[in-house]
């Protein structure tokens, strides 16, 4: 085992160079020009050549791309991403002081997702082919349907004309005020979490429906056990624990609809920074967040993993 | 009934129906798939309505779409116009109809190129192995760890926005799908008894994959692309949200529902209402196909 996660931990580092460097080449190679974005400018006539070269040696840009990487690679291993074309600050500031709120609109989320799912999944799968399954399989489908950010149109509308609520301009942290936080947060993380919620269902669905074919659960049946403990003490148990598996593919699910989410409901997070960042063509935040965001999305598949394995003593990796 | 009754050979082998050729064949296929699966077909329908509306846009809208009517500006929907009028005062029955085509030329380009190039890459890195698939199956994992959306954001960015970049930007995050499903399904029809049979007749490798393998990993290929149809959609209607679409004033469902638009919502509720419907209804009808779909072409998978 400690050998299989010390491997793991090696196999992330090649992976996670390998996201810095597709966004790295995405945003050099591809033809946008930053210098002449921050100039207001759409082409490079004669006279605004200099002002060019002067953006460009400013920011870096005019170092050959090779020095660039290098650059920007050995920089991140000390935790310094530069600063923001756009801002002139520090991004590793921005990012800190914006992750707190992405983390509890995520945390928040993944929980009514969880909350959500799970009943609906298993249900459905007990009452498989009757009108329940079928109400629950549409309630799950339209969740996969719905844009995110509408959904949060909606959501707004509603609350506007239903309780002359509005968005807050600002956003209580959690430590200063955890209820009023809650509140402000809740509107925004159905919105994400509503997606978050069919994909979990529709896992559950699949894996208690596989589990109640077992034999084990045949024997529970067949000692005449009640057919709720069969499902909630012999199933369920086996059912959920595949379900954990699918967090990782969840996570970017959740990340997607983050960043429409936070930009409609104009939350300060990581979200509507990358948003802001790419429209601004801001290199040094797309490719901090790109790498912060696959690091996390890389330890939580390795997590996942290894609690897999101490929770189901069948799976041994080697 | 259990869903092998969708099997039309073993259906015809059992003399449960009579045998039937050409047109008759296909027809009879469609009112087994209609009976069989009422979700399917409901989601069947849906989805060509809307490759219809895209196709008859011209006929089926009722004024020009980017015609700005200064004098008819936010009017609710009325017999003139039936979704009301937008803050420039165009017609959002006529723009929603239109912006069908974006949203079907979009979806079904993007995923056709991105599956396709997912589907060749799985074919080569299963059949292939070795060297070859530990790359492929690398790079797969970098683009497993990047948002489709943020990377689509980054390329259309940097591309410039017009509808072609738009249809690569989206099209790309869909490859690592497709290439590993299409790997996997590779990878256990490797193992089939005709493939072995096929090797020690002499067969070309390159004729096993095309003859042999390529004709027993479609049902999966189809699964997967109508699957990404959906996501497709929901993508460019995301990207046109953010303003990073399909450059204006060409009528997007997304770009309908943008900031832009988002101070007149509160008071003019249709603005947000149709645009959003729709595209709800697009892919809502993309994902009850593709599940159906799903469930007759690969037993395997079903349920999940």
């Amino acid at each position: 085992m400690r050998t299989y996660i010390i491997w793991r931990i090696l196999l992330m580092i090649p992976t996670l160079l390998g996201a810095v460097t597709l966004i790295f080449l995405i945003m050099r190679l591809l033809p946008g020009d930053v210098a002449l974005y921050i100039l207001g400018s759409d082409e490079s006539s004669q006279m605004n050549q200099e002002a060019l070269q002067h953006i460009r040696s400013e920011l870096g840009l005019d170092k050959p791309l090779i020095v660039q990487y290098f650059d920007w690679i050995w920089d991140a291993l000390r935790f310094d991403f530069g600063n923001s074309f756009w801002t002139r600050q520090p991004v590793i500031e921005e990012l800190g002081r914006r992750y707190p709120m992405t983390a509890n609109l995520a945390f928040l989320s993944l929980v009514l997702g969880t909350l959500i799912a799970i009943p609906i999944g298993v249900l459905s799968a007990v009452r498989q082919d009757t009108l329940i399954d079928y109400v629950a399989r549409v309630f799950t489908i339209a969740g996969l349907s719905l844009p995110s950010f509408w959904l949060a149109i909606l959501i707004i509308l509603a609350l506007v004309h239903y309780f002359r609520w509005l968005p807050p301009l600002d956003y209580a942290p959690f430590w200063v005020d955890p209820w009023l936080n809650f509140k402000q947060l809740i509107f925004p993380a159905v919105a994400t979490g509503y997606r978050l919620s069919a994909f979990g269902a529709r896992m559950t669905r699949s894996s208690v429906l596989e589990v109640l074919r077992e034999d084990y659960v045949r024997t529970a049946r067949a000692k005449g056990l009640r057919e709720n403990l069969v499902v909630l003490r012999h199933a369920l148990k086996n059912a959920l624990l595949p379900v954990v598996t699918i967090i990782g593919v969840e996570l970017l699910v959740l990340f997607g609809g983050i960043v429409v989410v936070e930009t409609v409901f104009t939350i300060p997070g990581i979200g509507r920074f990358l948003v802001d960042a790419i429209t601004h063509r801001d290199y040094p935040s797309i490719q901090a967040l790109v790498f912060v965001f696959a690091a996390f999305v890389l330890v939580v598949n390795l997590l996942v993993d290894i609690v897999y394995a101490m929770l189901d003593p069948r799976i041994r990796y080697s | 009934m259990s869903d092998r009754a969708l099997d039309l050979t073993a259906d015809m082998a059992a003399g449960l129906v009579p045998e039937k050729h050409g047109t008759a064949r296909v027809w009879h296929a469609i009112s087994l798939f209609v009976r069989k699966k009422p979700l399917g077909a409901i989601g069947a329908v849906m989805l060509f309505s809307f490759i219809f509306v895209a196709i008859f846009a011209p006929w089926l809208a009722t004024h020009d779409p980017d015609l700005n009517n200064y004098r008819a500006r936010v009017k609710p929907p009325s017999a003139e116009h039936w979704f009301g009028t937008d803050n420039f005062g165009r017609d959002i029955y006529s723009r929603v109809v239109y912006g069908a085509r974006i949203s079907v030329y979009v979806g079904i380009l993007a995923t056709l190129i991105g599956t396709s190039i997912g589907a060749l890459t799985g074919l080569l890195s299963g059949f292939l192995g070795g060297r070859i698939d530990q790359v492929v199956q690398r790079i797969a994992d970098v683009m497993f760890t990047i948002p489709g959306l943020v990377l689509a954001m980054a390329i259309v960015t940097m591309l410039g926005p017009s509808m072609l970049n738009v249809v690569i930007a989206i099209s790309i995050p869909r490859i690592p799908d497709t290439n590993r499903v299409i790997r996997s399904a590779v990878l256990s029809v490797k193992e089939s008894l005709y493939v072995d049979a096929a090797h020690a007749i002499g067969c070309a490798d390159w004729r096993i994959m095309l003859q042999h393998i390529l004709p027993n990993v479609t049902a999966p290929y189809i699964v997967i692309a109508s699957a990404g149809l959906a996501g497709a959609i929901l993508v460019e209607a995301s990207l046109s949200f953010l303003g990073m679409g399909v450059p204006p004033p060409a009528p997007s469902w997304g770009r309908m529902l943008s900031t832009e638009g988002m101070r007149f919502f509160e008071t003019a509720t249709w603005m947000a209402i149709f645009p959003g419907v729709f595209i709800s209804a697009a892919v809502f009808g993309a994902n009850l196909f593709g599940d159906a779909l799903r469930d007759v072409l690969d037993p395997k998978l079903r349920g999940h």
